[in-house]
């Protein structure tokens, strides 16, 4: 690799192997730019915690080499652990602390001078929106709130890179909504590079300036996830009939406008890529009515993350990491090697 | 940026410290069992005190050591059950991702247990005074009684600590417990070691540690101050605390690996 400055991170052909099962990271190149939000999406058990773990100096790589905020993570873990922000899977928060004990406990550790400990505490909590909460012990949060406070603490010491490991995984719409613009404001206005993990589609969409699709532990396509989307093409249609009987007829219709595949049932619609684009919907419905099929519904797809998803492993995003287990580093206890891990 | 080693341990143990005292299934059981435990003892078995050679008419005074040994048990439970959540929970990754040193991290991690134990070696002392047992060593040998519970406690805790590194889930720390009181009962806890009578009995007593803690408590109850007995005592609750804190530490390597 030979570029002009820096990168923030800077992966190559990093690999882990866990002694019971396939690597769960399988010779991962990648650089993620200063400023940028990369979107780092898989279903479970693909090998997006293991990579952060190894990024965040937290698993120590089998082979490869990595750079985050322009430190070795095998040679120059302390350093790069003064660079980084962390809030990894699950928010990891003492239930019998209050948030603001929890803000206490991190900038000590953190060496924070003793006067700037309460100030910058206080206002990452007001920051995250959680200042009538900040006195309430942790156990009582919602996970939202549990959340925001993670995003806090890892703000804690002015971090130039911040990794997120699936960050809203289990909240509602609205926590989900509150924690992508906080991501985004310290990306745009701060010049944070964020390093997400995520396994839904419309986050990666949202939020990253640039995706890496991982699955069994390779990166299988990257890019913008608009020029991601536009390697598919074409739209898809689906239709979903007045008459469930007459699925069939609308299933002969959409075929004339296929992109040489069979048109596919999704419950009650049937659906197919078009060969034409969006300019084709119009001949859609032409057709349709003109062989007498009256439609309940009929909408334009544009393609999306999880059309790649499925272009590049010959499955859907959604619900296929079910039944896998997560990655396999949450499973053993992680062993330091010989290449110099070591304890505190 | 890194903070010094005893600022990372003040905090650390402030953390601990906050929340054994916010649990009070932590608290209430270490205080109420040992001596619901001790009142049983004491009503029933008091009648011991009739055999020839047995050191005191007052079978309270000397069951009243047993509550700082318990009390170092439930230690075990405690600081190991606590430290196994944090592992478990990731909350460990987080506090591995600052500049924490591993040695603030155990140090810490046994503040709580450790005031714990300071605060119920008051409340069992206090409790027995009030119900009648006689401090033989007086004023100054209460000062040495709380020195030589904390001490157990330390102990105690130490292996908690070690078992949560090494098994990671509290369930396993937990599992420690019932061994732990075998040690208990199969020590010179009912009866001084000449005393009893199955030879088996008496020599797992003299081989078990756990008699050398009760009977360097209970010399302070008894006899005033016994050289022996209070060395033995100190002597065994380092040698626990070495041990385990040394394992503790070894195998802090697989739980907190950073590069």
């Amino acid at each position: 690799m030979s570029h002009e400055h820096p990168a923030s991170i800077e992966v190559e052909g990093l690999v882990k192997q866990f002694k019971k099962g396939p690597r769960a990271v399988d010779g991962i190149d990648l650089r993620v730019e200063p400023g940028e939000i990369y979107g780092f999406l898989g279903p479970n058990g693909a090998g997006k915690s293991t990579t952060v773990l190894m990024l965040t100096t937290l698993l120590p790589p089998d082979k490869g080499a990595a750079r985050v905020a322009g430190f070795d993570v095998g040679r120059e873990g302390a350093r790069v652990r003064e660079n980084i922000g962390a809030a990894l899977q699950e928010a990891a928060l003492d239930p019998f602390l209050t948030g603001r004990e929890h803000m206490r406990l991190q900038t000590a550790l953190h060496g924070l001078p003793k006067a700037e400990r309460r100030k910058r505490g206080d206002s990452l909590i007001e920051r995250v929106g959680l200042s009538d909460a900040a006195d309430r012990r942790v156990g009582g949060y919602s996970g939202g709130m549990k959340r925001r406070l993670d995003l806090a603490l890892a703000l804690v010491h002015g971090p130039r890179v911040l990794f997120l490991d699936e960050p809203t995984t289990g909240l509602d719409i609205q926590s989900r909504t509150a924690l992508w613009e906080e991501v985004g404001r310290l990306a745009r206005d701060e010049g944070v590079t964020v390093f997400l993990t995520t396994q839904y589609l419309e986050e990666a969409d949202a939020l990253a300036n640039r995706v890496g699709i991982i699955d069994h532990g390779r990166l299988v396509a990257e890019g913008t996830p608009g020029a991601l989307k536009a390697e598919i093409g074409d739209p898809s249609v689906e239709a979903v009939p007045a008459d469930p009987k007459r699925r069939d007829d609308v299933a002969r219709v959409l075929q004339q406008f296929g992109a040489g595949e069979c048109p596919h049932a999704i419950d009650e619609s049937i659906a197919v890529r078009l060969k034409g684009g969006d300019s084709s919907l119009a001949d859609v419905v032409r057709a349709l009515d003109r062989e007498g099929i009256e439609v309940a519904h009929l909408q334009l797809h544009a393609p999306s993350l999880d059309d790649v998803f499925l272009a590049k492993t010959g499955r859907t995003l959604e619900g296929s990491g079910e039944g896998e287990e997560d990655d396999a580093v949450l499973e053993e206890p992680r062993q330091p090697t010989a290449s110099g891990a070591a304890a505190a | 940026m890194s903070s010094p080693v005893f600022t990372q341990v003040a905090e650390l143990g402030r953390r601990s410290i906050m929340r054994t005292l916010r649990q009070p299934a932590q608290v209430v059981p270490t205080i109420t069992f040992p001596l619901f435990l001790l009142a049983i003892n004491a009503g029933g078995l008091d009648a011991t005190t009739n055999l020839p050679g047995f050191p005191t008419n007052s079978y309270l005074t000397f069951a009243l050591a047993v509550p700082f040994i318990q009390s170092g048990i439930f230690a075990v439970n405690n600081g190991g059950a606590d430290l196994a959540r944090d592992i478990e929970t990731g909350f460990l990754d987080r506090l591995a991702l600052t500049p924490m040193s591993g040695v603030a991290l155990v140090a810490g991690q046994l503040a709580g247990v450790i005031a714990l134990g300071f605060i119920n070696a008051i409340v069992y002392l206090l409790v027995g005074l009030a119900a009648g047992a006689s401090l033989a060593a007086g004023l100054s040998g209460a000062f040495v009684l709380l020195a030589l519970a904390t001490l157990i406690t330390f102990a105690f805790g130490c292996i908690g600590v070690y078992a949560a590194f090494k098994f990671g889930n509290g369930e396993a720390v937990q599992g420690l417990f019932p061994v732990l009181f075998v040690f208990l009962f199969l020590s010179s806890m009912a009866l001084p070691r000449p005393l009893i009578e199955q030879d088996w009995f008496r020599t797992i007593a003299t081989y078990n540690p756990v008699s050398y803690l009760i009977e360097g408590i209970r010399s302070l109850f008894i006899d005033g101050f016994d050289a022996e007995a209070l060395a033995l005592a100190f002597g065994s609750a380092l040698v626990i605390a070495g041990i385990f804190l040394a394992l503790a530490v070894t195998n802090l390597r697989t739980r907190l690996v950073r590069t």
